[in-house]
């Protein structure tokens, strides 16, 4: 065991190059998951079936293919028709899409589940439909998002492992670095566990603070400073006369 | 209640004030809002079959009925809430949705729409501010990214409303702080803030406790006696209808059944359905 954890001491800068490479694959995928997921999310509700069909056809073509299969294709076959992407590039176009797809099946119900009466004051006061969507429906569907976005992110971290297997050397590249060089299958997949555990939390964490700053913009829950406060902040002030 | 009615000429509304109390439609004049020959099906049932109304400029009218006769659908289509399957509406004269062109009923382009619907504004049963903005907020937003006001100017005007809607302290309160009835007069204030040419107020004291009705009501009174706005009003509260509106239509069935003064109507209705209705409605 002490064997091991030398290993691991020594192998620790290799392990944060890893840390960095997951991180990158995960934010650089939900950032484009997110846009992704915001416009197929609203070109879902579009009046026009020229936006309407192409938006479902993406969504459901990338939720009902599997990552691993988006994944090779985008890294073994494009460039056989002569595009080809830089490994990281291609794990995180790959994440982009699959996880895009789910997330407008996100965005588009938490915007239906906005209340209808938050549309009909937006039209009784003349507001456009972009300035509608940006200025009322998006800021109260955002709270609504934030649990279920959460999720998904999750899912988009775990499924980042998939990279090792373009040639990325993430975390999980790592962990079979290690187990070559310890012999040691337990420890190693053991030591996977624990830091995909904690950068998972961590994102979990960050979100959690998201939603909290989401639900209080709406006038419900406290602010994310009371949150943070050591002392438990009384219940009683909030909530008022609905 | 300090008197802050803004001048109301800033309004394009290109004739000269009716006066508030205007009792019947002028002869020759446009009228404020027209319907002529409106439809409007849900599905199988036709809830509006053809009906012809019109109301004058100034004009306080008041819509009665039992439940489905169609008058808050009245109110929605006059928002472009709903859409009329047929005929058309005409406010200050201009086609809103839909116009007749070469004999054929089309759709009025959205450009055209906004600027009609720019000059309606309506108060609803469920208050719906947003959550998401502060009392001041929700009352500047539009007339500053509609209206084009700069903040400065559109938070004036919005002080100026909350002050007469006696809650000039909630300024920067969220509006989940408010009571129902806080709620309801921040509304008021919010579609005054558009200076509308016509109000409508779809039962605005339905989803509130008895014993804040009041507050609403006055602040209504005060803006039909300080204003020339047109107000079109579905409400059960009789007493609010007698006092502000100079006009009341009963509807059964998408159709205008009877049409009177206030005084008239609640005193000695004629038609029957009318007659049964009050009864209900006043409980005797």
């Amino acid at each position: 065991m002490s064997d091991n954890l030398s290993t691991l001491r020594d192998a620790l800068p290799r392990l944060g190059e890893g840390v960095v490479v997951t991180l990158q694959l995960t934010l650089g995928g939900a950032a484009l998951a997110l846009v992704l997921a915001l416009l197929l999310g609203l070109g879902s509700r579009a009046g026009s079936l020229w936006v309407r069909g192409p938006s479902r056809f993406v969504v459901e073509f990338f939720r009902g293919t599997s990552l691993v299969v988006q994944l090779f294709w985008l890294f073994y076959v494009l460039p056989v028709f002569g595009f080809r992407m830089e490994s990281l590039a291609c794990g995180i176009l790959a994440l982009g899409l699959n996880y895009g797809a789910y997330g407008a099946e996100v965005v588009r119900g938490s915007i239906n589940a906005v209340p209808q009466g938050q549309w009909e004051a937006a039209t009784a006061l003349d507001l456009g439909p972009v300035h509608r969507l940006r200025r009322v429906i998006l800021p109260q569907a955002w709270a609504l998002m934030i649990p279920m976005l959460t999720n998904l992110l999750i899912q988009l971290l775990k499924g980042s492992a998939l990279a090792t297997y373009i040639l990325l050397h993430d975390v999980n590249y790592f962990i079979e670095q290690l187990r070559r060089s310890t012999q040691d299958t337990f420890f190693s997949y053991t030591v996977g566990l624990l830091v995909y555990f904690a950068l998972a939390y961590v994102l979990t964490l960050g979100m959690n603070a998201l939603e909290v700053r989401a639900k209080n913009r709406l006038g419900s829950g406290p602010s994310l400073r009371e949150v943070l406060r050591v002392a438990p902040v009384p219940a009683t002030t909030r909530g008022g006369a609905a | 209640m300090p008197e802050t009615t803004a001048p109301r000429d800033a309004v394009p509304s290109g004739t000269a004030p009716a006066p508030a109390r205007a009792t019947t439609t002028v002869q020759g004049a446009v009228p404020a809002i027209e319907f002529q020959g409106v439809v409007k099906r849900f599905g199988d049932n036709t809830v509006l079959d053809g009906l012809d109304f019109s109301v004058a400029k100034g004009d306080r009218v008041t819509l009665i009925g039992p439940s489905g006769s169609g008058k808050t659908t009245i109110l929605r289509l006059l928002m472009t809430l709903e859409e009329a399957d047929g005929g058309i509406i005409l406010v200050d004269g201009d086609p809103y949705t839909h116009e007749i062109r070469g004999g054929k009923r089309v759709e009025v382009p959205e450009k055209r729409r906004r600027a009609v619907r720019r000059r309606v504004g309506m108060v609803f049963q469920q208050f719906n501010l947003f959550p998401n903005m502060s009392v001041l907020e929700n009352i500047i937003e539009a007339p500053m990214h509609v209206l084009g006001l700069a903040r400065a100017q559109a938070t004036v005007r919005a002080e100026e409303l909350l002050d007469q809607v006696g809650l000039a302290d909630k300024r920067d309160a969220r509006c989940t702080q408010l009571s129902g009835g806080q709620q309801q007069r921040v509304a008021i204030a919010r579609a005054l803030a558009m200076d509308p040419e016509i109000l409508l107020l779809d039962e605005v004291t339905s989803a509130l406790d008895p014993e804040i009705v009041a507050d609403v009501l006055g602040v209504l009174r005060e803006v039909a006696e300080t204003t020339d706005i047109t107000m079109l009003i579905v409400t059960h509260e009789m007493q609010f209808a007698r006092d502000v509106s100079n006009r009341v239509l009963m509807f059964d069935h998408g159709r205008i059944v009877e049409e009177a003064d206030p005084e008239t109507m609640f005193t000695s209705p004629t038609h029957e359905r009318t007659q049964e209705f009050l009864r209900a409605v006043l409980g005797d």
